[in-house]
Formats: C-alpha cells, structure tokens, sequence
C-alpha cells in the first residue's frame, strides 16, 4: 500500500505533463471567445470577422449544402494522381541519378533549382497547355511534387552503409539484387522523407491551384464562397482546408515516424 | 515552411557511384550540361515547329527571346517589377521581424515551445494563399492585403527556424552572458542574434521564397499592377512568347535571390 502510495506520488501529475499543452489550447480556446466578445460589442466590424460561433455553426451548413465531401474526394483524387505519378517517376529517376556519378553531378544541382523555382506561378502556361481541367491541376502537382522525391532518393541511395554494401558484394550479389536487396531497403527512410515532402508540395499546389482557377474541390469551394460574401461559410471552409492539411501532414510524419527504425 | 525546409540544396560532395565507376571530371559535368540544354532546346524548336500544338502555345525559341529583349526594355515592366519588390520585401521585413520574435521566445522557453510550437509547426505547411479571401476583407484589395499574405508565409519559415536555431546555442555562451549579467535585451542582440545568424538567414532564404510565390500568386487573382498582374495580362491576350518571357525572368529573380541568401548564409558560418 505505502509502497503503491510513494509510487503514484513519484509519478508526475495530468497537468504537470500536459501543463503547456493544455496552457496552448486554452490560449486557444481564450483568443476564440475574446473575438466572439469583441464583435458582439461591436469593436470588430462582423462583416469583416464574423463571429466564431457563427463559424462554427457554417461547418454543418458547408457539409450539408456545399458537398463538402465530394468536394474532398474531387481534391483528394487529383493529390492521388499527383503524388503516386511524382513517386512512380521521381524514384526511378534519383536511383538512376544515382547509379551514375557524372550524371547526378551534373543534373542534381539542376532538380535543386526545379525544387525551388515557382512553379504554381506558371498556371496560366498550363491553363493553355492543358485546358481549364483537373489535368492542369494534376500536371502542376506532379511536377511540384518531383524535384523533393529525386534528391532525397540520391541522398538515402547515397547514405547506405558501405560495410552493408560491402556484404552484398562478398555474397556475389548482381547489380540489381544489391540494389533491391541492400540499397533501396536501407534508403527507404530517406526516400519516404522526400515522399512526405513531395505529398506536401502537392497538397500546397493542388488547393491553391483549385482557389486560383476556380476549379475542382476544396480551393474552389474557398473561391466560391468569398465571391458569394458568405464570410463564416469561407471561414468555415478555411478552417477545414486547413484541418484536412495538418491531419495529413501528421499522417505522413507518423508514417515517416514508423519507418525510421528500419533505418 | 517546415516541409521545404528539411530540403536542403544539392551539398557539394564528393561524387562516387555506390557501385564501382569512374571518377567524375568537371570538364565531363560541363559537357553533359551542354549536351542536356541543347538538347532541350533542340526538342522544343521541333514541338514548335511540328504543328502539333495549337497556335503559339509553343513558340520558336527566337520569338521568346525577341519577347524578352522586348519585356527588358519596357518601362512598364519595370514599373510592375518595382510593384512586386515593394511588396514582397516590406512582406518578408515584417513576417521575419515577426518570425525572429515568435523564434527566440519559443526556443528560449521550454514551457511556450511545448505550449505553441506545434500550432506554428503545423500550420506551416498548409496552403496560404486559400487565406486569401480573409487578407481582402481584412486590408483591402490594394498591395496592402498581397503584404499580409506574404508577411503571413514568410513568418512560419523563419519562426520555425529561428526557434531551431535557439536550440541549437552553445550553453557555454549563454552562461557567459548571464555570468556577466547580461539583460534581456543585451542577451538578445549580443549572444543569441549573432549565435543564430545562419538559421535565421536560412529561414529568411526559405521565407523568401515561400513570400515571393504567395505575393505573385495574390497579383495574379486580383491586382491591378505588379508581375502577377502582368502575368495574367499577357494570359488573356493570349500572348505566349509574352508569357513565356515573364516567367523566365520571375524564375530568374527567384532563383537568383534565393542563390544570394544562400550565399550569405553560407558566408557567416
């Protein structure tokens, strides 16, 4: 019993854990009713913020009368595309980068500079080059998408122990059973790095594409909603872009998470 | 953002094939450059010409060149370019004076960077020009409201790496300030600023990046004046050498901004 006692006594408290998690979260919750206070009184114009509770009673009705998810499925199906078409070529195409020195030499530098060249600004390129379509918006994904998966497959191909690399050669292993068996499985880490980078980058693209040429899924429904002045619905529409952004973000980081141990 | 951040540029290493191969000359690097951008070229003349392609969606070469001699020399672009610098530097001063606050604040308190961190971290990476419609209604259709979006996206980059940066101090300095009991303010212009000047310059770098592109992208929906306005000027006459020379000098004034930062972050260390 005095020895249970002493137990729990040693062990921190809910709030003594959780304490600034739980100080985030009011802050949170604090800022949220002091706007709500500050339009009822008048001192925010409400045409301008409107109040939270109204915000939050406009998620039901963009549920229920804006398709909320049909419009999630339109983006989601057009991320897919993006993202399972910038990991089916950007794999190969870091791996065979890889494979030769001079090549990666002379072509990483120029991925590099894809990886931070804005591309999204060339959408009215697209529009032309592809019509007013969900091909122009999965094109641009796709592209935004590729640069991240190629270099960080160089860098975990790169990374491979040479002791392991050493061990396939002395088992006389082919070219392609080192690279199955010992280079891509000890790169995998690294690689899903890029993944979730490249999956963020078309996310980003995908929605801000949407918004910007009025088509497709969530970004779409912001526009819609903005020109329709119908401020808690865009708010409301916002808000949940941005939830589905960071539910997505996490998912990738645990997955990332998982596999790192493998490493 | 967090998630272009871990993306580092190419580092300069020594270059050996995992498995066996020669060793690489410069003078071979060149040559397969040369070799790539001729043959780029070269595709893009035969699409051009082919007929495949509708109208002027892939212009000859010459004619976007002709184009971009043409946009150089026009005072109206440069008008428009001055319109863009204005307000993507006065965005990227106020998101990276707003971002080295929230950074040394989280990084110095462990309490805060547990109690807010994760809602800057997570926040990050999520679409900003979808705040768009919000910045209007707040600041008006002027640059004012392209401003607080681009402060908007510049500040997480810098917040986050800012804050990394605080973390990563050597404790010997910090001791030496309070030994010598430093205040607050001579902590932070003495130890902690010139001790976290590259994170911050990369956060800047990141910021810019992120603050020209939403600046751009907010011209091009609603602006009167700046490059995204010429963008979509040139886009609904149908002009495509035209475009295509806007966007190459944008790509160019991007890609050699961030090449100056990042030199400058490289410098210091």
């Amino acid at each position: 019993m005095a020895k249970s006692a002493s137990q729990s006594s040693s062990q921190p408290s809910f709030f003594f854990r959780y304490g600034p998690e739980i100080t985030g979260l009011l802050a949170l919750v604090g800022a949220t009713l002091v706007f709500e206070l500050l339009v009822r009184i008048g001192v925010v114009n409400r045409f301008v913020i409107p109040p939270p509770s109204d915000v939050i009673l406009a998620f039901e009705r963009v549920v229920v009368e804006e398709d909320i998810l049909g419009r999630t499925g339109a983006t989601a199906f057009e991320m897919i595309i993006a993202a399972v078409a910038s990991v089916v070529v950007g794999v190969p195409i870091g791996a065979a980068l890889h494979r030769s020195a001079l090549w990666r030499r002379a072509m990483e530098d120029w991925v590099g500079a894809m990886a931070a060249a804005p591309i999204v600004l060339a959408f009215p390129l697209f529009l032309v080059l592809f019509g007013r379509s969900p091909k122009t918006i999965i094109v641009m994904a796709f592209f935004h998408g590729l640069a991240p998966i190629i270099l960080k497959t160089i860098e975990g191909l790169s990374g491979t122990r040479k002791v392991l690399i050493n061990v396939g050669r002395s088992l006389n292993m082919t070219s392609s059973q080192l690279f199955w068996k010992i280079l891509f499985p000890s790169a995998l880490p690294v690689i899903f790095t890029g993944i979730r980078l490249s999956w963020t980058f078309v996310l980003i693209t995908v929605v801000g594409v949407e918004y910007l040429i009025n088509l497709g899924g969530l970004g779409q429904l912001i526009n819609e909603l903005a020109e329709r002045y119908d401020l808690p619905g865009t708010y409301a529409a916002i808000f949940f872009v941005i939830l589905v952004s960071v539910f997505f973000f996490i998912l990738l980081e645990r997955v990332e998470l998982w596999l790192r141990p493998a490493r | 953002m967090a998630a272009t951040g871990e993306m580092k540029a190419p580092a300069r290493r020594a270059v050996a094939p995992a498995i066996g191969g020669a060793p690489v000359t410069a003078r071979a690097v060149l040559l397969v450059r040369v070799v790539v951008a001729l043959a780029i070229l070269a595709v893009w003349e035969g699409l051009s010409r082919s007929g495949l392609f509708y109208g002027e969606v892939i212009p000859s070469l010459t004619r976007i060149v002709a184009s971009l001699g043409k946009l150089l020399v026009d005072p109206v672009f440069y008008k428009n370019l001055q319109v863009t610098a204005l307000e993507t530097f006065t965005s990227l001063a106020i998101g990276a004076a707003l971002g080295v606050v929230t950074g040394i604040v989280l990084g110095a308190n462990r309490f805060l960077m547990r109690a807010f961190e994760p809602y800057v971290y997570y926040l990050s990476p999520t679409p900003r020009i979808i705040l768009f419609p919000v910045m209007i209604m707040w600041f008006g259709v002027g640059p004012a409201s392209k401003v607080a979006l681009g402060a908007l996206s510049a500040y997480f980059a810098v917040a986050l790496s800012t804050a990394a940066g605080m973390r990563q101090i050597d404790a010997i300095l910090i001791r030496v300030g309070r030994s010598f009991r430093a205040t607050g303010w001579q902590m932070a212009t003495k130890i902690y600023l010139p001790a976290m000047r590259v994170p911050i310059l990369n956060g800047i770098r990141l910021g810019m990046g992120t603050a020209i592109i939403t600046v751009l992208l907010a011209e091009t929906k609603l602006s009167n004046q700046g490059l995204g306005y010429m963008i979509m000027q040139v886009y609904t006459r149908f002009d495509m050498p035209g475009l295509y020379a806007i966007l190459i000098v944008v790509f160019a004034i991007a890609g050699a901004c961030n090449a100056l930062i990042g030199k400058l972050a490289r410098e210091q260390v």
